[in-house]
C-alpha cells in the first residue's frame, strides 16, 4: 500500500473526515438560523420605518388635503436614497410617486408585503421591496416602500460567511484528520517495528508507550505485559534447560562411567550384568528427573491440565496416607490424617495426589527427629485438610529438624537439596513439583515452622458448589477435539 | 505366558526391531508394521492377542488407528506407546479406545508385563470369576474372604485388592506401577518403595506361616503370584 493509501485507509483519518462533515453541517445550520433571524429583524425595522413615515404623510393629508400630500411626495421622491412612493386615486390611477409598474392587486388591501417593482426612469431594473399600503379617507391609496437591497446584502454576507467557514472547516478538518491519522499511524508503525524486532529475537524489547494513557497506550501496555509473561516463561524454560544441563550431566557422566568401566576392565558375566543393572538403574533415575522437570516446566508455563474434574482433597489425602502408611511404620513414624469431608477442588486428581504424595514422602524422609533430642514431641507426621473460606488448605506436618526460615523459599526451587539431605535418595524435585502442581491449580505451597519440625501448607482454590457433578457436554466437546 | 501373537506398530525401526527381538525372546510371535495404515490393515486381519501401537505414526496416527479399529468392532487389546508427556495424554489414549498406555522411555520388563496382562484379559465382557485360586490360596470376591489351606486370612481392604489383582494375574509379572494403577488408581511413579512395603505386608500375611511361598519378587520387574509346585 502506498503511504497515501495507507493514510486514507486509516481508521483515524476516516473518523476525522466524518467529524469534519458533521461539524460543517452544524455550522451551516447555525449560520442559516442566524441569517434568518437577522433578516426578520431587518424586515421588522423596515416595516417600522415605513409605518412612521406613513403616519407623517397621513397626518399631512388629514390636515392639508391631497394636494399637500402630493407635493410632499413629489418633493421626497427626489431626495437621495428616497423610499418608494405611490399615491393613487380611489380607482387606482397614479397621482404621484416614483413607482411605475406594480401589480394592481397590491393596492387592494392595506398591510405589508414584499413586491417586485421596476423603478421610474428608463432601464430600471426589477427590484425587491417591502411595501406598506394605506387607505386614506376618501379612498386614496398610499404606498410606501423600502428597497430590500440591504436585506439582500446581509444575505450575501451570510452566504459569504458560510462559504468562508466551510472552507475554514474543511482546511482545519483535513489538517486535523491528517495530523491524527499520521500520529496514530506513526505510533502503530512504531509498535509494528517493535513487534518485528521482538519477533526477530530481541525479547527484551517492548512496545513504545507514549504516556498519554489513551487506548493505544493501554493496548501497548497490555501487549507488553503479555511479552513480560512470555519472557518469564522463556526464562523458566531456559532455567530448566540450564538445570537439565547441570543436573543431568552428573548422573549421565556416572552412567557413562559405569558402562565404560565395565568395558575397560572386563570381568565375568556377573560383573557385566552388575554394570548393566547399574546402568539401567541410573537411566531410570534420569528418566524420573526428566519427567519431573518437564511437569514442573509445564506447570510454570500454565500447562494443560486436561479436563478439570472435581477432586476431593480429603479423599486424596486419605488414599495417599493409606499408600504411605506401611512405609511410615517402617520408619518408626505415625502417619495420621485429619480431613473434613467434601473438600472439593477442580483439577487433576493424579497431579494433586502426586503433590500430596511428594509432601508425605518428604515428611517421611526428613521428618524423623534428630537423634539425642530430649523432650521431643512424638514423631508424628500429620496430614490435615480443611476448608477456610474459598480455599482448601492441606498441611503435612512433621517433627523433624525443620527448615530454617531463610531456606524455606529456596527449597521450593528445582534441585535444591539442603545440606544433610544430599546423602538421602531423591532428586530434589519433590517440593518444587508439589509447588508447580499447586500453581497449575491456582494454588500455592508454603513452608511453615511446626515448632519443632516442618509444616508444608498446600492451598488450593475450592471448587464452586455445584449441585450435580461433571456435566456430560464437556466430555462430548473433548471427544470432538480428539476426533479432529 | 508364551505363544502370544503380538503386533508392533512403530515407525522407529530400531525400537521396533528391539521390541520384536525382546518379545520373541520372551516366547511370543511378533509381526511389525512401520506406519499406521499398514498396521491398521494387519490389525484388521485379526488374530493378534495384543497390538503395541506408537502414538506418532506416519500415514495414520496411533489414536486414529485405535479409534478406526474399534469402529470396525475389532477388539484387539491395544497398548499405546507415547513419547508425549502431557498430563492428560493417558486419558486421551484410553478414551480413544486404547486398553493401556505407557510413556517412553519405559523398561521393557514393564511393557512385557503390561502386554501379557492385556492378552490374558481375554475378550471383553467375559464373566469374571468370583473365586480366585492359586494353589491352596482362595480369594472370594463376593464374600471378601481369603483363605489359605482353609485358614482364614484377615486382610485390610487395600490388601485385599492388592491380592485380588495379583491373583487375577496369577503366573504373570505385575509391576509396581501396575499395582499402583490398579489398586490405588494413581499413575505416577512413586519415588520410594511404598509398593514394596505394601507387598511385603501382604506377603507376611499370606506366606509367613506356610512353607511354600506364593508371592514372589521378580527381580528388576515386579511381583508374581503363582503356584510354586507347578
Amino acid at each position: 500500500m502506498t503511504a497515501l493509501g495507507k493514510l486514507f485507509g486509516a481508521t483515524a483519518f476516516r473518523l476525522a473526515l466524518a467529524i469534519l462533515l458533521l461539524s460543517a453541517i452544524g455550522a451551516g445550520v447555525v449560520l442559516t438560523v442566524i441569517a434568518w433571524q437577522v433578516v426578520s429583524v431587518v424586515d421588522r425595522e423596515i416595516a417600522r420605518t415605513i409605518d412612521a413615515e406613513a403616519k407623517g404623510l397621513i397626518y399631512a393629508f388629514d390636515t392639508a388635503g391631497i394636494r399637500r400630500l402630493d407635493a410632499i411626495i413629489e418633493a421626497r421622491k427626489r431626495e437621495p436614497g428616497a423610499s418608494l412612493y405611490l399615491l393613487t386615486n380611489p380607482i387606482g390611477e397614479p397621482l404621484a410617486g416614483n413607482v411605475e409598474q406594480i401589480p394592481a392587486e397590491v393596492l387592494l388591501h392595506p398591510g405589508f408585503l414584499p413586491i417586485i417593482y421596476r423603478g421610474s426612469g428608463a432601464g430600471g431594473r426589477e427590484r425587491e421591496a417591502l411595501v406598506g399600503v394605506y387607505i386614506l379617507p376618501g379612498g386614496f391609496r398610499l404606498l410606501i416602500g423600502h428597497d430590500l437591497g440591504d436585506r439582500a446584502r446581509i444575505e450575501a454576507v451570510m452566504v459569504h460567511a458560510l462559504a468562508i467557514s466551510l472552507v475554514f472547516f474543511a482546511a482545519l478538518g483535513a489538517a486535523g484528520a491528517l495530523f491524527v491519522a499520521r500520529r496514530v499511524l506513526k505510533r502503530i508503525d512504531d509498535m509494528n517495528t517493535s513487534a518485528q524486532g521482538i519477533m526477530a529475537g530481541d525479547l527484551t524489547r517492548r512496545l513504545p508507550v507514549s504516556g498519554s494513557g489513551d487506548e493505544l497506550d493501554r493496548l501497548a501496555e497490555g501487549l507488553n505485559e503479555m511479552l513480560g509473561r512470555i519472557a518469564v516463561l522463556m526464562e523458566g524454560l531456559r532455567e530448566v534447560s540450564d538445570n537439565i544441563a547441570h543436573d543431568l550431566r552428573t548422573p549421565l557422566t556416572r552412567l557413562r562411567n559405569h558402562a565404560e568401566a565395565a568395558l575397560a576392565f572386563g570381568g565375568d558375566a556377573a560383573a557385566y550384568r552388575q554394570a548393566l543393572e547399574k546402568t539401567i538403574e541410573e537411566s531410570d533415575g534420569l528418566i524420573r528427573i526428566f519427567n519431573a522437570l518437564l511437569l514442573i516446566a509445564r506447570a510454570e508455563a500454565g500447562g494443560d491440565l486436561g479436563p478439570p474434574q472435581p477432586v476431593d482433597v480429603g479423599e486424596a489425602a486419605r488414599s495417599v496416607a493409606e499408600l504411605y502408611e506401611p512405609t511410615a511404620e517402617q520408619e518408626g513414624l505415625a502417619l495420621t490424617v485429619h480431613a473434613e469431608d467434601g473438600l472439593k477442588v477442580r483439577g487433576n486428581r493424579e497431579l494433586i495426589g502426586q503433590a500430596i504424595a511428594n509432601l508425605v514422602d518428604n515428611a517421611l524422609k526428613y521428618g524423623a527427629p534428630n537423634k539425642g533430642a530430649g523432650a521431643w514431641p512424638k514423631p508424628d507426621v500429620v496430614i490435615a485438610a480443611k476448608r477456610v473460606g474459598g480455599s482448601i488448605i492441606l498441611t503435612v506436618a512433621d517433627r523433624g529438624p525443620g527448615i530454617a526460615a531463610a531456606d524455606r523459599a529456596r527449597v521450593l526451587d528445582r534441585f535444591v537439596r539442603l545440606e544433610g539431605s544430599r546423602s538421602r535418595p531423591g532428586s530434589g524435585l519433590g517440593l518444587s513439583l508439589a509447588a508447580a502442581v499447586a500453581r497449575m491449580h491456582g494454588g500455592i505451597v508454603e513452608l511453615e515452622d511446626n515448632r519443632p519440625g516442618l509444616r508444608v501448607r498446600l492451598t488450593l482454590p475450592a471448587a464452586p458448589d455445584e449441585p450435580a457433578e461433571a456435566p456430560a457436554p464437556a466430555e462430548l466437546v473433548l471427544n470432538d477435539r480428539n476426533a479432529g | 505366558m508364551s505363544d502370544m501373537r503380538i503386533l508392533i506398530i512403530e515407525d522407529d525401526r530400531d525400537a521396533a526391531q528391539y521390541l520384536a527381538k525382546a518379545f520373541r525372546e520372551a516366547g511370543h510371535v511378533v509381526d511389525q508394521a512401520n506406519d499406521g495404515v499398514t498396521g491398521y490393515d494387519l490389525a484388521l486381519e485379526g488374530g493378534y492377542d495384543v497390538a503395541v501401537v506408537d502414538r506418532m505414526l506416519p500415514k495414520m496416527d496411533g489414536l486414529t488407528l485405535v479409534g478406526a479399529l474399534r469402529k470396525q468392532m475389532n477388539e484387539t487389546p491395544v497398548l499405546i506407546l507415547s513419547a508425549l508427556g502431557q498430563v492428560d495424554d493417558r486419558v486421551k489414549g484410553l478414551r480413544a479406545g486404547g486398553d493401556d498406555y505407557l510413556s517412553k522411555p519405559y523398561a521393557f520388563s514393564e511393557l512385557l508385563a503390561r502386554v501379557e496382562a492385556l492378552a490374558r484379559r481375554g475378550p471383553k465382557g467375559a464373566p469374571e470369576e468370583t473365586v480366585l485360586r492359586v494353589a491352596d490360596l482362595t480369594l472370594d470376591r463376593l464374600s471378601h474372604k481369603v483363605t489359605r489351606r482353609s485358614e482364614e486370612i484377615v486382610l485390610q481392604p487395600r490388601e485385599f485388592r492388592l491380592l485380588e489383582y495379583l491373583m487375577q494375574n496369577a503366573g504373570k509379572v505385575v509391576t509396581r506401577t501396575m499395582l499402583l494403577e490398579h489398586v490405588w488408581d494413581y499413575h505416577f511413579d512413586p519415588q520410594t518403595n511404598v509398593i514394596d512395603v505394601h507387598v511385603s505386608r501382604l506377603r507376611a500375611k499370606i506366606d509367613r506361616d506356610f512353607d511354600a511361598p506364593l508371592l514372589n519378587t521378580v527381580r528388576g520387574a515386579g511381583y508374581m503370584i503363582r503356584d510354586g509346585a507347578r
